[in-house]
């Protein structure tokens, strides 16, 4: 138990450029606190992560990963982060198949703007994640 | 000039890639012509012990359909590796794991516990499942040990040339049976099909048609001329290496996905979920939701044939380290 209480999830947030990268860094510039949990990869829109990002993210060891982008109607590329919302349940339903729980994948909308509504984001994933402690995924023995 | 020698082998197989061999029909006299068999269960019968006595690359070509399995299976692979200059992973099973693959999805508990003990069918109140190594007044018996993931032969061994294909095209294999027997061998490694998506080869008109509900095969008759992803009913063609000529669409069936990913493509799941995704017509996240609920079995229709070697190769297992 103890073990699970010390446990500091790891998230892989990849943040559209536009928007939600420069929202989290605006909370950080306004120290808005937000847990240290998230590892942030920049892209630039959300429609180019593709799925197997986000498998690759768990397979290397992520523990959550959180996909945040321009509100919809408001991608730099029309209708970049409205292919990321076709996708999402979808891919969600996938990883569930493959042991990896709904609470895992989130996708989320935060402009320039919201740097607050991002880091209480990060940290509401980061309490959901800590009791369900780490994913440990290891792909399966080579044979056996 | 010396008769080839030829082995065929099967591991988690159905046995369709033994019949397309077959299929070949009249040419597989010309087999006969060119080659000694020295082992294929299917059709001749001579005994692993045979082979082992064989000097190490003694058997010219050797063609292992089915997936990895059990330690039978491995030790076979292991085996027929050593004993043949060139090996050739026939069929989905053994280029991808297959249709065995997708007990990846499971364990070897539960599956053992569905097939032997949880069936109203299975009569079975001894509560009996096959046991690796059982001891009886007599001695020890032993059977091969069924593993909890299955594999690709690949991931086992190493392989010469991969001809997808569930089960492969008799025109694919004659192929690499012509080249292999004429010395014209294609680069190590080779798969012997197309190299591009399906699609490209497939005959149905695309107009960009979106779709509000997805269905299944049974629940529509399907119209022959249109792309059957723009009718609601999943295609995997947009992620399947195409070479097969479009035999399923071309018969009025959506590509099932059977020869695998496209070349250098990471995972055929994930690529196929992200074209599945996108002809989904609705920009509002519950009907989207709703849509994508009618996809009863993801991983299942999207891996259909190539769980082993996607990025996960299977599910997560409870108190994997
Ligand atoms: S999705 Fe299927 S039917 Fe449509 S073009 Fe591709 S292979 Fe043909
Ligand atoms: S159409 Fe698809 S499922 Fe059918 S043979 Fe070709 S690759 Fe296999
Ligand atoms: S540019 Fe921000 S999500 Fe597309």
């Amino acid at each position: 138990m103890s073990k699970k209480k010390d446990f500091e999830p790891l998230i892989v947030g990849f943040l559209c450029n536009w928007c939600s990268y420069t929202g989290a860094d605006l909370a950080g510039t306004a120290r808005i606190k937000y847990p240290t949990s998230i590892k942030i990869v920049r892209v630039m829109c959300t429609g180019m992560v593709d799925p197997s990002y986000v498998v690759k993210a768990f397979k290397e060891g992520a523990d959550g990963v959180l996909i945040s982008g321009c509100h919809p109607g408001e991608c730099h590329y029309v209708e970049g982060n409205v292919k990321t919302m076709r996708r999402e349940p979808l891919l969600a339903n996938l990883l569930e198949q493959l042991g990896i729980e709904r609470e895992r994948f989130k996708l989320m909308w935060a402009s320039a703007s919201e740097g607050e509504k991002f880091a209480k984001a990060v940290q509401e994933m980061t309490d959901i994640l800590k009791p369900m402690g780490p994913l440990n995924l290891g792909g399966g023995k080579k044979i056996g | 000039m010396a008769k080839l020698k030829l082995a065929v082998y099967w591991g988690a197989a159905c046995g369709g890639c033994d019949v397309s061999i077959l299929d070949l029909h009249e040419k597989i006299l010309k087999i006969g012509e060119l080659a000694d068999i020295v082992l294929w269960p299917l059709a001749a019968d001579p005994k692993y012990s045979d082979i082992e006595a064989m000097e190490d690359k003694t058997i010219d070509l050797c063609l292992f359909n089915g997936a990895v399995r059990n330690s039978e299976n491995l030790e076979i692979a292991e085996l027929l590796r050593r004993k043949s200059k060139i090996l050739v992973s026939l069929g989905s099973c053994a280029c991808f794991g297959g249709i065995p693959g997708l007990g990846n999805l499971f364990n070897k508990k539960e599956i053992f516990n569905s097939v032997y003990l949880d069936r109203e069918f299975n009569a079975n109140e001894e509560q009996i499942v096959p046991k690796a190594k059982v001891t009886v007044p007599e001695g020890e018996l032993t059977l091969p040990e069924f593993y909890n993931t299955v594999s690709s032969l690949e991931q086992v061994v190493d392989v010469d040339y991969f001809i997808p294909g569930c089960p492969p095209p008799p025109d694919l294999l004659w192929k690499a049976i012509e080249a292999i027997v004429s010395g014209n061998l294609p680069p190590k490694g080779s798969v012997i099909a197309g190299d591009k998506a399906l699609c490209h080869e497939c005959p149905r008109k695309r107009e960009g048609r979106k779709v509000k509900e997805f269905k299944r095969l049974v629940d529509v008759i399907l119209d022959e001329e249109i792309c059957i992803l723009e009718q609601g009913v999943v295609c995997n063609g947009p992620a399947t290496r195409g070479g097969c000529g479009a035999r399923c669409v071309r018969a009025n069936i959506p590509c099932r996905g059977c020869f695998g990913p496209i070349e250098d493509a990471l995972d055929q799941g994930t690529q196929l979920l992200s074209a599945i995704a996108s002809t989904i017509d609705s920009d509002n996240p519950e009907e989207i939701k709703k849509i994508t609920d009618q996809l009863a079995d993801p991983a299942g229709t999207f891996y259909r044939f190539s769980l082993p070697v996607s990025m996960l190769k299977r599910r997560k297992e409870e108190g994997e380290e």
